[in-house]
């Protein structure tokens, strides 16, 4: 104490030593139930999965070492391997599809005209609805016998006899990704509006008067204008769609015949059905591990 | 003219889903008795639900707005390690998460236990919410906080009869963000949940899809997914404007 009264006026109001270092106390104290949460929760389990993932891990029973075996295995397991490549081809067809839905959705209620709200509230409803009941959803919808889009399709013409809309992989996947714009487009478009919005006016205006055409104006202003807001969506997309499972546990079950089963369905597979939590410990590390390395790619090519 | 035509027709398109369930629900109203008897009951789930929900936006909103005070008006040693821990739960799959935190919450005594989940559901949260709150605080003025210390008061005291009142509408978009991710999740109740007994509503009435005997109900199925999805409806159409005040200063810094 004696020290800080010789010290100049300011720097004594602002810091004195024995109020900061209670303040350093407080901020501790505040901080610790995230403290507490984001160790046990987040950062235990980080470290205990890849232990688990180093070791032959029953669901029951005593867990003994063993590695590399979880991680040898994983080159033999035909089902992941297929996994894999179907989760990707589902990712680059959906984010795709999302990313035009969602641009075009947000390139429509742009402007505040009358009755705008209500569209936009419109279109992002479906992303209120939690993911399972969605999927739950279009599981009746789609049913031959009980849905409603077989008789209607039917009467406007278009199919003459039900469509096997979850039996065949291709129709399968179709609907599933169906399913996907519906209840996320709402969510990207409100993504893109964001961006469109911090465009300012002015840069509109100014490409008008310098008789820049509809097209000029969405290729050479807003896209490039667009592109930081583009790349978050792309990131959010392709993660999400990497990591599926609910649309595809609850909707298509991974029907038929194993072609629609994700990368994340094996995990849980391997876990509760067969039991073997070191193999699917290890299937989520090598997870982790691309997803890190995808994001950080995504992150320098696109920003 | 023909811009609200191509709107109007979308409409239809994104609401009709919605309007059929809810019409699929009600054309029987034997559907809603029935899904009160499926299993333990509807009821039984319901209170899963409502109790899980709770406890996560309750969770949340403490140690959110705990936290965002710390990282907003405090100095402390790791207090950026910290930060940055946080936000790395965005990039670890779920998956990756819960394999271990099914044996982990096992060695805490929280296997199947409705507890477990909430604490799981406000650990997916926090980094939303923490970047929420602390940016919440750090709009404040300090001076207001400088007033209720001069006169006496500890930063606790300061923190919860002046701070808190002055960050509401963020603690309200936390609130509905932890709201609409705990109620509506399907896979962390999947795997953290063993009990039929102690299901939340999505396993339960998934479950209805899944069983191996007898013909699914498709009535009772839509009246399930009403179920779920009128709370989520309403909540957002009424705080829609915190909902989107949230996702905006959320995606333009993300």
């Amino acid at each position: 104490m004696t020290m800080t009264l010789g010290r100049t006026g300011r720097a004594a109001r602002t810091a004195p030593p024995a109020r900061w270092r209670s303040r350093k106390v407080q901020g501790w104290l505040y901080a610790s139930p995230t403290a507490v949460i984001v160790g046990v929760l987040f950062l235990a389990p980080l470290v205990l999965v890849v232990w688990m993932s180093l070791n032959r891990w029953p669901l029951l029973g005593q867990a003994t070492f063993n590695a590399p075996a979880n991680y040898a295995k994983i080159a033999d397991n035909p089902l992941f391997l297929d996994a894999v490549l179907f989760t990707l081809k589902y990712t680059a067809i959906t984010t795709v599809l999302l990313s035009a839905v969602a641009l075009g959705l947000a390139l429509l209620v742009q402007e505040r005209r009358p009755g705008i709200g209500f569209f936009r509230t419109a279109f992002f409803l479906p992303g209120a609805v939690g993911f399972a009941a969605a999927a739950l959803l279009f599981y009746g919808m789609l049913n031959n016998d009980f849905g409603p889009v077989d008789p209607m399709l039917q009467a406007l013409g278009i199919t003459s006899e039900p469509v096997k809309w979850i039996g065949t992989p291709d129709m399968a996947l179709f609907s599933t990704i169906t399913l996907v714009l519906w209840r996320f487009a709402g969510f990207n478009m409100l993504i893109l509006l964001t961006g469109l919005q911090a465009i300012p006016v002015e840069v509109y205006e100014a490409a008008r008067s310098d008789g820049a055409n509809r097209w000029q104006i969405f290729t050479r202003i807003t896209l490039p204008l667009l592109r930081p807001t583009l790349a978050l969506m792309l990131i959010l997309s392709v993660t999400g769609s990497l990591l599926a499972f609910d649309q595809f546990f609850v909707f298509t079950n991974g029907g038929p015949d194993n072609s629609t089963v994700s990368m994340v369905m094996v995990i849980y597979r391997d876990a509760f059905f067969r039991f073997d939590l070191g193999g699917a410990a290890a299937l989520s590390v090598v997870l982790l591990a691309a997803l890190v390395g995808l994001n950080a790619l995504m992150m320098r090519r696109l920003r | 003219m023909k811009r609200y035509v191509t709107l109007s027709a979308l409409a239809v398109l994104f609401l009709f889903p919605l309007v059929w369930s809810g019409w699929a629900s009600l054309k029987e109203p034997s559907n809603y008795l029935e899904m009160a008897r499926f299993g333990e009951g509807v009821g039984t789930y319901a209170t899963n639900s409502v109790l899980v929900s709770v406890m996560t936006v309750a969770g949340t909103l403490v140690v959110s707005a705990l936290g965002g005070y710390a990282f907003a008006r405090f100095d402390f040693p790791g207090k950026n390690l910290l930060f940055l821990a946080t936000l790395a739960i965005l990039m670890v799959p779920y998956a990756t998460i819960l394999i271990p935190l099914y044996v982990l919450l096992g060695y805490l005594g929280l296997q199947n236990s409705l507890v477990g989940l909430a604490l799981v559901f406000v650990m997916f949260q926090l980094p939303f919410a923490l970047f929420m709150m602390r940016n919440a605080f750090e709009a404040l003025p300090r001076e207001l906080e400088e007033a209720a210390l001069v006169d006496g008061c500890g930063t606790f005291r300061a923190f919860a009869r002046i701070l808190l009142h002055a960050v509401r509408p963020a603690l309200i978009t936390v609130g509905l963000f932890a709201f609409l991710a705990s109620w509506n999740d399907f896979f962390a109740p999947l795997i953290l949940l063993n009990d039929g007994a102690s299901f939340t509503l999505p396993v339960a009435v998934v479950s209805m899809t899944q069983r191996t005997f007898g013909a699914i109900d498709y009535g009772m199925l839509q009246a399930g997914v009403m179920v779920m999805a009128v709370p989520c409806l309403v909540l957002f159409i009424v705080l829609q404007r915190h909902y989107v005040r949230g996702f905006m200063s959320g995606a333009l810094r993300g």
